[in-house]
Order: structure tokens, then C-alpha cells, then sequence
């Protein structure tokens, strides 16, 4: 249980971050502390108690596994993460290079 | 077998502009072409010849509790239709209006790649698939909307991605909540775990998916993102954005989550509704005080989603089909007024009403069709939005929800106050503008006639004998909401 009190946790970093901070780049940070937190829980809900990794292999006791889905769910996510990551990144470079400050409170041109 | 084809003609597509294109525009052109083309036929066709049938396609055939799965039935083969329909028309709208902003092939890339989104959304059956292909649909969003490149547009697009990222999030802990509970990811699957599960759980999710994929859809406290996004996007993806993104991403999932899954519980479709009626009249309000054309409509797409919401919380199988018509007929004409937008916008260099004026003189044709667009959007007989608003508001009245009704009358008056502040000051107003900058070509020009005139048509899918072919399947689909499952896993 204290696992998951934990995650959501470092969930609850991300999300305050994302809503506090004024930086660019400290909101990008923000919000990857919330997908690792998501991609932790995807993880936490697959593992099981005293259980071997999920590989089938000759001269290995078979044992119960880990359920190996939510991995493979992780991998796709972190992908998608980088992806996003990435594309922020790059928006907040073209944000730098036109109002030449990263503080969202100066980045205020659309309005209404 | 014609589902996976939905995804495989943009996606092939997008790597073909990519690959070939290289520096010369007019193959990427005719590329993108060739596929939408395609698309609309494919879906035209699969709407009419798979009217009452659900067919499925196992991926790699790999049987349903291990592999990914593609469904379609007659709400997949309609909001397909919606897609390919704005898809096709914002292409060829597309052709001159991008060449003026810049020659480029990259923007045909990428709108290939949001269709592809899209449609995957669409026809998916699996619930992380959907996810995964929803981020291909924002990814390119994000990009068109900053495809500009000025320092507004660069604003908006970051604000969207921002909160294109927290939703995916919300999205993806709910997934892994009910993958934890059922250990499995098909919806179909899910649909029949669904009555085993405790109360607290479904509500929990129910929760998550509301507040992410209510975030998509910009429903009322989830909207700030959309003004911003959908008006400083070039004309085309504005249409694209407001007219079928929010849709595909968020009501379609919306509906086919709650209504087919788990199965339209009295809880949620309470909060569809007062969601609903809250973004009709908020929306609406907001929309008023605007002198940016296109802010002003943006604001109104937030307005007329919570129409459609307030039409799937009344859950009856009168308010889901005034929900489902209204979904494609404000595809129609929001799309046809992003156009209008964009083609003044071209035209005279301003988005501002107070600039413009004596545009029935300088351009007709956007001004007449931009004349239908505002009768349908405010709901004036004979056009479609007219029939789809009074169908929601005669189900409330039936459904003994009077006040919601008498809300999404008072929502349609303002609207129709706000498009006649748009008429009289943009299109009819006093500025004596006598020469334009840029002369609107005849693509755009038909992109526009084409969907005036389908202003017109679609209302006859109302009339006894269309709507049996055309409506009342969807219905059938959304309100008998346990049959998905039984079909999809051909019990």
C-alpha cells in the first residue's frame, strides 16, 4: 500500500509543479514527473509477490511471473513521452528566440 | 476486409510525402489527395454496405484476450464518414491557403498524420491502442497549431501541449486502474467484467476518463486551451480541430466508453448533462465579447460540444440521436465558418469584425456561404443545425428535464445574437474595403460550396426513410449499449 501512497505522490509533485511553476522549462520537467509516476503505477499493478521475472526458459524452475503486459505498455508510453518532451522542448526554444524570457507571466500575448 | 485500411492509406501516405515529395510540393499535394479521396469513398462505402453489422479484425490474427483488435459498426462508420467529409474538403481548401503561407510539404505530412490519428481512434477496439494513437492525433495538432510560426501561434501551441499532456496522463492511470481490475485491455472484454466490479472503482475511473478525455473535447472547465489553439491555427486545421479533432478525440470516446462500456450508468450521464448545459451557456457568453473572427468561433465550438453532451445525457434514444445528428452537422458548418475565416483573413489581412466590411461586394461567395453557415449554426429552418437543436430540446422536454431545454434555447438565441453581430459588422459592415490582397482561388471556393450546400443536405437525413439508413442505426448502436460487447466477442 505505501507503494502506492508514494506514487501518487510523485504524482502529486508533477501536477503541482505543472500548475505552479512560472518557468518553460520547469513546467516541461514537471510534467515528466507525472508520466513517470503513471508509468510507475503501470508497473506497480503488475507486479506480484515473490515472482520471477517473465521469461520462459529451459533449466529455470517455473515459478509464478510478473505480468508482463504493463511493461510492455511502459515501453510505448516512454516513447510517447519522449516524443512530447521533445516537441515541448523545441516549442520552448521558439518561445525563447521571440519573447526572449522563459516566465509563462511575460508570454501573454493571445488574451480573452 | 476494409478496416485496417482506414490507417494503413494516411499513415502510407505520410511516409510516402515525406519520403518522395522531398522538395517538390505538387507530388505531396497530389499524394494527400489520392489518399482522402480514397478515404472518403472507403468510408462512404463501408457506411452503407455495413449498415446494421459489426465486424471486427484481429491484427495479425491474434485472437482477442492476447491481441489488438479493430471494430467497426455503424458509429464507427459514421464518425469515419464526418472525418474523411472535413478531411477532404480541408485539403482542397488547404492547397492555396498553405501555399500562401509557405510552399511547404511538411504540412501535408502532417495533416496525413492526423488523420491517421484520427481514424485510428475510430476504428480501435482496444483501449491502449486507442491511447497510443490518440498522441499520433495531438502530436500532429500540436505541430499544425505552431505551423505558423509566430510568436502567438508558438504560445498556443505550447499551452495545448501542456494540456494535451496532463489529459494523457489522467488517460493513462485510468487505463492502467481498470487494466489492474480486469487484466485485460479489449473493450469488449471489459464491457462484459464490467458488472463484477465494485461501484467505487467504476466511479474512480469513470472520473479519470471524464476529466481526460473531457479535457479533448474542451468541455467547460476544461476548455482554456481551445480559443487559443483553434484560432491561432492556419484556417484549414482550425476547421480540422474544431470541426472533427475534439469529436474523434473526445465525444466519440466519450460515448463509446461510457454508453458501450460501461454502459451508460445514471451517474455520468447526470454529469454529461449539467457538463453539457454549463458549456452551452458559458461558451456562449464568452463567445459574445469577441471581436477576433475566429476566437469568436472557437469559443461557440465549446458551446455547441456542450450540445451534444447535453443530448447524451439525456439518454434517451431521442437525445442521443439529436446528439449524434448534431455531432455531424456542426462538423458542417463549423468547418464551412473556419473557412469563411480564413478566406477573409487571406483576402483583406484581418481577423478583427471592425476592420472589415462590404465583403458581399469583394467576395461573394464567402459571404453567402458564410450567410448559411450562421442561419445553421443559430438554428434557423430549413438548414441542419435547426433540426439536430430541436430534437435535443424536444428530448428534454420529454425526458421531464424543462429547465435543461429551456438552457439550450436561451444558448440558441445568444448564438444567433452573436452570428448576427458577425454578419452585420464583419460581412456587412461599414469599412469600404474595394480591393482585396489576395484574390480566393476556385479550390477555395468549392471547398466552401461544397459544404454550404451539404448545410443543406444533411438535414434531410431527419426525414422518415433517410433516417431509418442513416441515424437510426448509430442510435441503435449507442442506446442498446450491452450488444457491443455481445457482437464484438460474437456471442
Amino acid at each position: 500500500m505505501i507503494v502506492y501512497l508514494l506514487c501518487f505522490a510523485l504524482f502529486l509533485v508533477g501536477l503541482y509543479g505543472v500548475l505552479t511553476k512560472r518557468n518553460l522549462v520547469k513546467i516541461i520537467l514537471s510534467l515528466g514527473i507525472m508520466g513517470y509516476a503513471a508509468n510507475l503505477f503501470l508497473i506497480l499493478v503488475g507486479y506480484r509477490n515473490e515472482s520471477q521475472y517473465p521469461i520462459i526458459a529451459e533449466g529455470v524452475k517455473q515459478a509464478p511471473m510478473v505480468d508482463p503486459l504493463p511493461q510492455a505498455l511502459v515501453l510505448t508510453s516512454i516513447v510517447i513521452e519522449l516524443g512530447t518532451t521533445a516537441l515541448l522542448v523545441v516549442l520552448a526554444l521558439r518561445l525563447f528566440e521571440k519573447y526572449n524570457t522563459f516566465d509563462i507571466t511575460k508570454i501573454r500575448r493571445l488574451s480573452g | 476486409m476494409i478496416l485496417p485500411y482506414f490507417i494503413i492509406i494516411p499513415l502510407l501516405t505520410t511516409f510516402l510525402v515525406t519520403l518522395i515529395a522531398g522538395k517538390k510540393d505538387n507530388w505531396a499535394i497530389v499524394l494527400s489527395f489520392i489518399s482522402v479521396t480514397s478515404l472518403l469513398v472507403l468510408s462512404l462505402f463501408a457506411f452503407i454496405t455495413m449498415m446494421n453489422d459489426t465486424v471486427s479484425y484481429e491484427l495479425s490474427t491474434w485472437e482477442i484476450p492476447y491481441g489488438i483488435i479493430l471494430v467497426m459498426d455503424a458509429l464507427t462508420s459514421f464518425t469515419l464518414v464526418m472525418v474523411s467529409i472535413i478531411s477532404f474538403t480541408s485539403l482542397i481548401f488547404s492547397i492555396q491557403y498553405i501555399r500562401h503561407l509557405s510552399m511547404n510539404w511538411r504540412y501535408y505530412a502532417l495533416f496525413m498524420l492526423l488523420v491517421t490519428g484520427m481514424n485510428g481512434v475510430i476504428v480501435t477496439g482496444d483501449l491502449f491502442n486507442l491511447f497510443v494513437f490518440m498522441e499520433i492525433a495531438l502530436f500532429s495538432a500540436f505541430a499544425l497549431v505552431a505551423y505558423g510560426s509566430k510568436a502567438e501561434e508558438y504560445e498556443a501551441a505550447f499551452k495545448y501541449a501542456v494540456m494535451g499532456s496532463v489529459s494523457s496522463v489522467i488517460i493513462l492511470i485510468g487505463i492502467a486502474v481498470i487494466y489492474s481490475a480486469t487484466s485485460t485491455l479489449t473493450m469488449a472484454k471489459i464491457a462484459e467484467a464490467i458488472p463484477d466490479l465494485s461501484r467505487e472503482l467504476v466511479f474512480w475511473v469513470g472520473i479519470l476518463f471524464i476529466a481526460g478525455f473531457g479535457l479533448k473535447a474542451a468541455v467547460m472547465p476544461f476548455h482554456t486551451w481551445l480559443p487559443d489553439a483553434h484560432s491561432s491555427a492556419p484556417a484549414p486545421i482550425s476547421s480540422m480541430l474544431s470541426g472533427v479533432l475534439i469529436k474523434a478525440l473526445g465525444i466519440y470516446v466519450l460515448i463509446r466508453f461510457f454508453f458501450n462500456v460501461l454502459g451508460a450508468p445514471q451517474f455520468f450521464t447526470q454529469i454529461f448533462l449539467v457538463l453539457g448545459t454549463v458549456s452551452i451557456i458559458a461558451g456562449v457568453f464568452l463567445a459574445i465579447g469577441q471581436w477576433d473572427m475566429k476566437r469568436l468561433l472557437a469559443y461557440h465550438s465549446i458551446s455547441q460540444i456542450g450540445y451534444i453532451l447535453l443530448g447524451l445525457g439525456i439518454a434517451t434514444p431521442l437525445g442521443i440521436l439529436g446528439a449524434v445528428f448534431h455531432l455531424f452537422n456542426h462538423a458542417i458548418f463549423k468547418s464551412l465558418l473556419f473557412y469563411n475565416a480564413g478566406s477573409v483573413e487571406l483576402a483583406i489581412g484581418t481577423r478583427d469584425l471592425r476592420k472589415m466590411g462590404n465583403l458581399n461586394k469583394i467576395l461573394p461567395v464567402t459571404s453567402q456561404t458564410s450567410m448559411i453557415a450562421s442561419l445553421s449554426i443559430s438554428g434557423i429552418p430549413p438548414f441542419n443545425g435547426f433540426f439536430s437543436k430541436l430534437i435535443i430540446i424536444i428530448a428534454a422536454i420529454q425526458a421531464g428535464l424543462p429547465i435543461y431545454a429551456v438552457f439550450a434555447i436561451a444558448g440558441s438565441l445568444l448564438t444567433l445574437a452573436s452570428f448576427m453581430k458577425v454578419q452585420r459588422y464583419g460581412f456587412r459592415g461599414e469599412n469600404m474595403i474595394d480591393q482585396v490582397t489576395n484574390k480566393i482561388g476556385w479550390r477555395m471556393n468549392s471547398a466552401m460550396i461544397i459544404l454550404a450546400v451539404l448545410c443543406l443536405l444533411t438535414s434531410l437525413m431527419i426525414v422518415p426513410g433517410i433516417k431509418e439508413v442513416t441515424l437510426d442505426p448509430v442510435v441503435k448502436v449507442i442506446s442498446e449499449n450491452s450488444e457491443y460487447m455481445q457482437l464484438v466477442l460474437g456471442r
